[in-house]
């Protein structure tokens, strides 16, 4: 198991298009993902769970990794959020 | 019977969500929310279970699949993105590996296991205090009953044959775009606001819309007709002949006007004789910026801050408030913003709900707040903090007294205090107003125009205030008279006591608005207009097709006028002859 801890970078938060892309990437993975916020658990690879988020610029989250290749998949993901997902 | 029935007129009112006017027959359209009663199931009838469920997935896919190209041709890329995310949710297959489960685990119908799981996330969603999540969890609510319709094989019928006004109890996203591919004329509603996708999409389909109507679904029967004016908000069922003929008229002129409205959306609002006005929208929601600013507006002159109160019970913190003034900053930038601190109270909703014998004139606008320092503290950092690029204004309402307004100031001092202690940037010199909506303030206007930078007339409540008159009462609300002579004297001191004091006057009331007053109010020395979006390019014109000198001729007769009939008759009289083709509203009269 792996944990990373990330901050949401990009202005309109975790809004539809990041949302996507968020698990489309993790979907590229075997390893489970699960993001905690404020005490919720939701499934990364799960579209509507992550719709639920309503994590806007500035918050903060936590991304659990369980599996074979779950060094790779945070490094993937956290870069995602590093990036702002590639938005303003 | 029913052809014997005479059908009289109803006239409502609703927002006015997007401009335009139709006349026409209506189309009824009553969306049964499918329902998801639950049942036992046999273990032998899991796998057909499950498989009628994919099936609705598939045919749930494939129907918004189609919504979404139509739409992507129609309305353009980014506003259909919402279709996007319906079908993205449609191919969770962790949602769908949930579903399956527990119809196995539980043994109970898929309709019931579709509907209680995603209402999970739509309680989720509608937990956060934030509109964007709020239509979210319209968006899949929307496709959570999509699926139900679905696996119990109805069909929405979203065809008719002939040209109609639609009349529903609420339009979904998806319900918006598909009725536009018949000949829609229209769309009024019970349900929704300015900033509901319904709005959105129809003002991007060129469809005119009054929203918000309450109950007009329950109004009207099949085989009525309707008048539905986007542009006023009013929506007339069964409307007498003159009504058709008068609105008949209005439309041409509006569809004449609009062809050569475009060449003055990017000129400036000068007059004839070069004095320049600022001509600047009232705004409640980001999602208004978009039609506001393709209006060609010089900025926002009034941004009402307390709209971010609807979405939650509490106050949003200064991080949201400042996020939120800071987005309204850059996206006009570089014109202004006036933020007015929040406005609750009298008929707005209040922070606490307090019992008042007469809430117009209790505890409302700057009252609260100055008994309440901390939210106003918080608000005034928030803006401050948003105004690093100089172009932001902040606007108290509701002050009655000067002792207000320095009270007022000092705590805006006091906020930039705090500022500095932190090492936080913020416009030094941000202009201070006020509004000028209570008669005490408006015969002491020119001791509050001392203390500030700019006045703004607030015109409905000093309507009603100078009138004694409750608009919201049916009883005397014919007596709420914007052109009462009372009025126009009292605009005239207001202009004139913040002209003495090189003060500059601004109007964010209706009356400002209205093409009717729009000489009069640049000939009483109006500085700046703040109007609602849809009606800014004909003010702009007429502004733009009359000499200062001039206006102020035509003030200068209509002081002299006594009665408000007598003001109406001159102002039309005056400007029917020189702009022929400016529909003017005729609903007040």
């Amino acid at each position: 198991m792996f944990e990373v801890e990330v901050v949401i970078k990009n202005k309109a938060g975790l809004h539809t298009r990041p949302a996507a892309q968020l698990v489309k990437t993790a979907a590229k993975f075997k390893s489970d993902f699960f993001i905690y916020k404020d005490g919720y658990e939701i499934n990364g690879k799960s579209i509507i769970g992550v719709m639920t988020l309503a994590a806007e610029q500035g918050a903060k989250l936590t991304l659990r990794f369980d599996g074979a290749d779950e060094k790779d998949a945070a490094k993937a993901i956290s870069e995602l959020f590093e990036r702002g997902f590639d938005e303003e | 019977m029913t052809e014997e029935r005479k059908r009289s007129e109803i006239i409502m009112r609703g927002v006015p969500a997007a401009p335009g006017i139709a006349i026409g027959n209506i189309y009824l359209y009553t969306r049964d929310v499918p329902s998801a009663i639950e049942r036992a199931l046999n273990p032998a009838d899991v796998d057909a279970e499950i498989e009628r469920l994919k099936k609705a997935i598939a045919k749930s896919e494939k129907e918004l699949t189609k919504i979404l190209s139509f739409a992507q041709a129609k309305i353009g890329e980014s506003k259909s993105k919402i279709f996007e995310a319906q079908i993205m949710i449609l191919r969770d297959q962790f949602l769908m590996d949930s579903l399956v489960k527990r119809i196995r685990a539980e043994l109970r119908n898929a309709e019931f296991i579709v509907s209680d799981e995603i209402s999970k996330y739509e309680k989720m969603m509608l937990m956060a205090h934030d509109d964007y999540m709020h239509e979210r969890a319209h968006d899949v609510d929307d496709l959570k009953n999509r699926i139900i319709r679905n696996m119990q094989s109805r069909k929405l019928v979203s065809k008719f044959d002939s040209a109609a006004i639609l009349v529903a109890h609420n339009l979904t996203p998806a319900d918006t775009m598909i009725f536009s591919r018949n000949a829609v004329l229209g769309y009024a509603t019970d349900k929704g606001g300015i900033t509901s996708h319904a709005a959105i999409l129809s003002r991007a389909l060129k469809i005119p819309a009054v929203l918000g109507l309450g109950d007009i679904s329950r109004r009207v029967s099949p085989g009525d007709s309707l008048i539905l004016d986007g542009y006023s908000g009013t929506v007339i069922i069964n409307p007498s002949s003159e009504q058709i003929l008068k609105y008949q008229i209005k439309k041409e002129r509006y569809t004449r006007f609009e062809t050569n409205l475009a060449q003055f959306k990017s000129l400036p609002a000068k007059t004839l004789d070069g004095r320049k006005i600022e001509l600047a929208t009232n705004i409640e929601f980001e999602e208004e910026l978009e039609f506001m600013l393709l209006q060609g507006a010089d900025g926002i002159g009034l941004y009402r801050s307390e709209s971010l109160l609807f979405a939650s019970d509490q106050i949003p913190s200064e991080e949201k408030q400042y996020k939120k003034y800071k987005l309204f900053a850059d996206r006009v930038f570089p014109n202004r913003v006036i933020i007015r601190t929040f406005d609750i109270g009298g008929d707005k909703i209040a922070p606490q709900t307090i019992e008042e014998a007469n809430p117009f004139l209790g505890w409302r606008g700057i009252r609260i707040f100055l008994d309440r320092p901390e939210i106003l503290l918080e608000q005034l950092r928030a803006i401050l903090r948003a105004s690093s690029r100089k172009n932001i204004a902040v606007m108290f309402p509701m002050v009655t007294t000067v002792e207000e307004v320095i009270k007022a100031k000092e705590y805006l001092e006091i906020a930039k205090a705090q500022l500095r202690s932190k090492k936080i940037k913020f416009d030094p010199n941000i202009q201070v107003g006020v509004m000028i909506e209570v008669p005490s303030a408006a015969v002491t206007a020119d001791s509050i125009a001392r203390e500030v930078d700019f006045l703004s007339i607030g015109t409905n409540d000093l309507t009603q205030y100078l009138l004694a008159v409750d608009r919201g009462n049916d009883i005397i609300s014919d007596l709420y008279q914007e052109f009462h002579p009372s009025v126009i004297h009292t605009i005239r001191h207001i202009i004139k006591a913040g002209h003495k004091e090189k003060k500059w006057v601004g109007m964010c009331g209706e009356l400002a608005g209205n093409p009717l007053a729009t000489v009069l109010l640049v000939g009483l020395g109006l500085d700046e207009f703040s109007v609602v979006p849809s009606v800014l390019p004909e003010i702009k014109k007429i502004i733009c097709s009359v000499s200062y000198s001039q206006a102020k001729k035509l003030a200068y007769e209509v002081l002299k006028l006594r009665t408000t009939e007598e003001v109406r008759a001159y102002l039309r009289q005056y400007i029917e002859k020189r702009f022929s083709d400016i529909p003017f509203e005729n609903n007040n009269e």
